[in-house]
């Protein structure tokens, strides 16, 4: 039943990322593979299109994979389910448990939470970034071109970053990157 | 006023690139300044209980936002608002993304955008990595959750990430019991 599997999956994600659209990343990415609903390169292109277009990334990724896995009443029940702990979290905050995240014990497990969060991104990252430009390298196309993009990509983004004090929006870099990738494996 | 919320948030999510944090600024302008629906300070208290919560961000500024002024409906309004106009561009786009990357050219673009994917995700890691702060404990956990996240998806083992969370909280909440309060201040 894709249906209950979408609001379940997306349920979980909803309750679990704490600190925004990252942190809910590599949950997605979890759930999608442990459903084998789609794989790892159909779905880093749908985080690239939910980063470049308008309204919230998490949203816009439950959007996009419950469509992709049964059609708009999909895509309708994965947002839904995604968006519903939260709005029920803020809701009770709000009414009933102003002092909640005051708490000690509320406070002790946050504190745990959230570099372990930290830690999976970043992993998560590292991860993607070694699976698109250094494993294509041994595959049997032997693609060179991946780690010499990875490598102009992280040059521009981050020396970008030291040059002019403020971070390049992530749609300029996601621009860059796919005039880059056209160029580059259009001319090879 | 309903119907004012519903299409100011519409706004708000349609006007917004980047996801949520992006979209703080914008809610500020127009809750804050220009509606008066809400005051600085309330906006300030919003953000902060965000970061603590599950979900995406601008889903927990709408459900406040529209609760502050007309409660439940209102939650219920300005949270639809935020999802409705990324849900349909979304929507379209699933549609015809699988067609589009069979063109050579598109699909050769994909490829350097994957690349920028994983770069922007270990970034944003690195970035709240930064914004931590960096305490001995926390600091375990965040290299224990690397680690291990790491080798699970080095190693394709079957381990959910949402357990590497609930261990984390699991054992921070412990040694808290243990200790006594390691983190009387700032609970970040």
């Amino acid at each position: 039943m894709i249906y209950l599997e979408l609001f379940i999956g997306f349920l979980i994600v909803g309750l679990f990322s704490f600190g925004g659209a990252y942190a809910a990343i590599p949950l997605i990415r979890d759930i999608v593979l442990l459903f084998g609903w789609i794989d790892e390169e159909v779905l880093t292109n749908m985080i690239a299109v939910s980063e470049s277009t308008p309204g919230p990334i998490m949203v816009n990724l439950a959007t996009y994979v419950g469509c992709s896995q049964a059609g708009i009443l999909g895509g309708i029940i994965a947002t839904f389910a995604v968006i519903l702990p939260a709005f029920f979290i803020i809701l009770l905050i709000t009414v009933v448990l102003k002092k909640m995240l005051e708490n000690k014990y509320v406070k002790a497990v946050l504190n745990g939470l959230k570099p372990c969060i930290i830690g999976i991104i970043i992993s998560t990252g590292c991860y993607m970034i070694f699976k698109n430009s250094i494993t294509p390298v041994f595959q049997t196309s032997a693609d060179w071109l991946a780690p010499v993009i990875t490598i102009i990509l992280s040059v521009l983004f981050f020396g970008f970053k030291g040059v002019f004090k403020k971070k390049m929006s992530p749609i300029v870099l996601i621009v860059i990157s796919a005039v880059l990738g056209a160029i580059v494996y259009g001319i090879k | 006023m309903i119907l004012t919320l519903f299409f100011t948030f519409i706004k708000i999510g349609l006007f917004t690139f980047g996801g949520g944090y992006a979209m703080i600024p914008i809610i500020e302008n127009i809750c804050v300044d220009r509606k008066k629906w809400i005051t600085h300070e309330e906006m300030m208290d919003v953000t902060v209980i965000a970061e603590s919560t599950p979900g995406p961000i601008a889903i927990n500024c709408a459900t406040y936002v529209g609760y502050k002024q007309k409660g439940i409906w209102g939650a219920i309004a300005a949270t639809l608002g935020v999802v409705l106009p990324s849900f349909i561009i979304i929507y379209l786009i699933s549609l015809f993304l699988n067609n589009l990357l069979e063109i050579t050219w598109i699909a050769n673009a994909f490829k350097g955008i994957r690349i920028a994917v994983g770069i922007l995700i270990l970034d944003a890691g690195i970035r709240m990595f930064v914004k931590m702060k960096k305490k001995a404990i926390p600091c375990v956990i965040l290299v224990c959750a690397f680690a291990a996240m790491m080798l699970i998806n080095v190693f394709a083992w079957n381990f959910s990430s949402i357990l590497l969370i609930l261990i984390a909280a699991l054992i921070s909440l412990v040694i808290y019991l243990i200790q006594g309060s390691p983190s009387e201040k700032g609970g970040e």
